[in-house]
């Protein structure tokens, strides 16, 4: 089985703590993304997986083997990187033969003129051969094989840079935000495609990406990092219905939740908001509100963007709050048959009391009563 | 309408300026190439007639190649040239190119401390260090040898920077994958960092043949024998005799010399540029 256990790694550049104690468990065959913002340490954890980066404190066990002291090579992983890392002066059947010929030719064997001559090489090199041609069918850049790299799209060489991690068979992929030098088209593509590649080699995957989009639609599990901490492990409908700190409520989902400071309502609508006692900030998602007309809702305001996606219609409203100054920026969903809606209209929004969260003054979630009891 | 057959005007100007500058310094340089040319093919006393021809009245050149390819083994001067620029640019490589990766992309301690060092190296003349060198080479007892036109040019400070700043320019994310792929640090260096880093090997390789092929200083200190002569070196036999008389011969000798650097530059003519033009860019 080659589940991933991280038990409380700690990373520090020089007196800087980037990964402070992060313990977990990624499942054998489990795609799991590690999201986060730019310079949260997912990218360093990643790396501490894969052997390029030592940690400071914590172990690390690949398919149930301690691999602390192990270099990269002998951890059974592969990587995918950012700006692929093809070697440029190879051509793509050598880039993908290149992990292979590392590891079934002796070191004689791989000598430029020599090796050509020894008498054990040539079945090895059609094995090679046979197996590459293999994997470049799957990914559909067998017509390539002769190019190089320089020759390629983006896209074309992030299928050749997944071909490259795929030809050794690994245990583990490590993708370290592979589709973040696409366009915005062919991203979306790759993501359907690597899910795909997911499910048909049941391969563990642990994808790290900034974007909570590709978390989202591309994981069975997301880990949210953020400061070098591990907020929450969850399925993705799991962070966005049921996120347990405001960080993760406000990263997970787009258009973002709706924040709504406790101190901005007045007496009443806060007694009739809050459910739970010491709740300083309250969240609901565009969905989970309604509008009204504006002296009924909770909150009113004047919408500022009417943003037509099609299916959904998402209204930007600028709500004044009793007690403050300035306004509280809000979105909310309604659907696209409702109504016209105009610039500068005043609305009125009626959130629902059962799916608005309450986060104490550090940030953490507070629940109801009767849901802790459930 | 007029206003664009006067850009077209302007433009045409200022290329025509460009070029008779550019003209003008080139003529300079070629002169005395020229000059060279022009001798290598005169009878001697047409070399010092006050009227000036470029193309000899009474062509003289069979007999002036043939005075400068006998009167001194000029073949042995330049297979020695070969062997001593070839061995020293190998040697300089094999030094750089490990160096430079390790400054360039490890991680240790002292690393910019060597780096420093490095550049102080590159402060340094060659000259300066002449005496050290031979003192040197005389307690191992190696002058007048090959080893004494070779060694002291194997470690390059200039080919360590040069290649450090190459490979600096190298992603990491492409070690990194090699690391992952199977590759220990010297078949990082073998198998990426030096194919990879071709335009910057060619432009260090031009600057050491150039400057080791056309060398006077060294080898007129490090050599006495004239079969380990250098070209360069070689050269001056013609001038120990009577000047004079030799004067065709010599500048036969000295086109014979300089024609494998002109043949390899127009071979090489555009990796010459990028060289140039590569290291103006570090």
């Amino acid at each position: 089985m080659s589940g991933i256990a991280l038990s409380a790694i700690v990373k520090c550049h020089g007196a800087t703590p980037v990964l402070r104690g992060i313990s977990l468990d990624i499942r054998h065959g489990e795609f799991l993304t590690l999201v986060g913002p730019s310079g949260c340490g997912k990218s360093t954890l990643l790396r501490i997986i894969a052997g390029l980066d030592a940690q400071d404190a914590g172990e690390v066990v690949i398919a149930g083997r301690k691999v602390d002291g192990l270099r990269p090579k002998d951890r059974d992983v592969a990587m995918v990187f950012q700006a692929y890392a093809l070697y440029p002066h190879l051509s793509v059947f050598d880039n993908m033969a290149l992990p292979l010929r590392m590891r079934r030719l002796s070191g004689a064997q791989r000598l430029p003129l020599v090796g050509a001559l020894s008498r054990g090489r040539r079945p090895i090199e059609e094995g090679i051969r046979r197996e590459i041609e293999e994997t470049a069918a799957l990914l559909d850049i067998a017509h390539l094989l002769s190019r190089k790299p320089g020759q390629l799209s983006g896209g074309q060489r992030q299928r050749v840079a997944l071909g490259r991690a795929m030809v050794r068979h690994p245990a583990v992929f490590l993708m370290d935000e592979p589709l973040s030098n696409l366009d915005a088209k062919l991203r979306v593509q790759m993501r359907a495609e690597i899910t795909a590649l997911h499910r048909r080699l049941g391969s563990t995957f642990v994808f790290v990406t900034h974007d909570q989009a590709e978390a989202m639609t591309m994981s069975d599990r997301v880990a949210v990092m953020m400061a070098g901490e591990l907020i929450q492990v969850g399925a993705p409908d799991e962070l966005y219905v049921d996120p347990r700190d405001l960080r993760v409520a406000e990263f997970i989902g787009s258009p973002k939740i709706n924040v709504v400071p406790a101190a901005a309502l007045d007496q009443g609508t806060r007694a009739a908001m809050i459910a739970v006692p010491g709740a300083s900030t309250l969240a609901f998602r565009p969905e989970a509100a309604e509008l009204c007309a504006p002296a009924a809702g909770v909150l009113a305001g004047v919408i500022v963007t009417v943003e037509n996606l099609g299916s959904d219609i998402f209204l930007h409203v600028a709500a004044r709050p009793a007690h403050s100054e300035g306004t509280l920026p809000l979105i909310v969903r309604v659907a696209p048959s409702a109504r016209r809606f105009a610039i500068g209209e005043m609305v009125g929004i009626d959130p629902d009391p059962a799916r608005m969260l309450q986060f104490d003054a550090s940030g953490r979630r507070l629940r109801a009563r009767e849901r802790v009891a459930a | 309408m007029s206003t664009l057959a006067h850009l077209f005007r302007m433009l045409r100007w200022r290329a025509f300026a460009r070029h008779g500058a550019l003209a003008l310094t080139t003529l300079f340089a070629l002169i005395p190439f020229v000059w060279m040319l022009s001798l290598s093919v005169k009878p001697p006393e047409e070399i010092f007639q006050p009227e000036f021809h470029l193309w000899p009245q009474q062509f003289s050149g069979v007999e002036n190649y043939r005075a400068a390819l006998t009167a001194a083994p000029m073949h042995l001067f330049l297979i020695n040239g070969l062997f001593v620029c070839a061995t020293i640019f190998l040697l300089q490589m094999l030094v750089c190119v490990p160096c430079a990766y390790a400054l360039a992309k490890l991680r240790f301690r002292g690393r910019d401390t060597l780096f420093a060092a490095v550049l102080v190296g590159l402060l340094v003349p060659p000259q300066a260090l002449a005496i050290p060198h031979f003192v040197l080479l005389h307690v191992f007892g190696l002058l007048d040898s090959y080893a004494a036109l070779i060694l002291p040019w194997v470690i390059s400070t200039f080919g360590i920077f040069l290649m450090r700043q190459f490979f600096r320019a190298v992603p990491d994310e492409l070690i990194d994958a090699a690391r992952l792929d199977g590759l220990g640090e010297f078949e990082i260096i073998w198998r990426v960092m030096i194919p990879v880093a071709v335009p910057a090997i060619a432009a260090f390789g031009i600057f050491s043949v150039v400057a080791h092929w056309n060398d006077l200083f060294w080898p007129l200190i490090a050599v006495r024998s004239e079969e380990l002569s250098t070209p360069a070196l070689g050269i001056l036999l013609f001038r120990d005799d009577e000047a004079g008389q030799f004067l065709g011969p010599l500048m036969a000798g000295a086109t014979i010399i300089v024609a494998p650097l002109v043949v390899a530059f127009l071979f090489a003519q555009q990796r010459f540029i990028d060289g140039i033009s590569f290291t103006a860019r570090t």
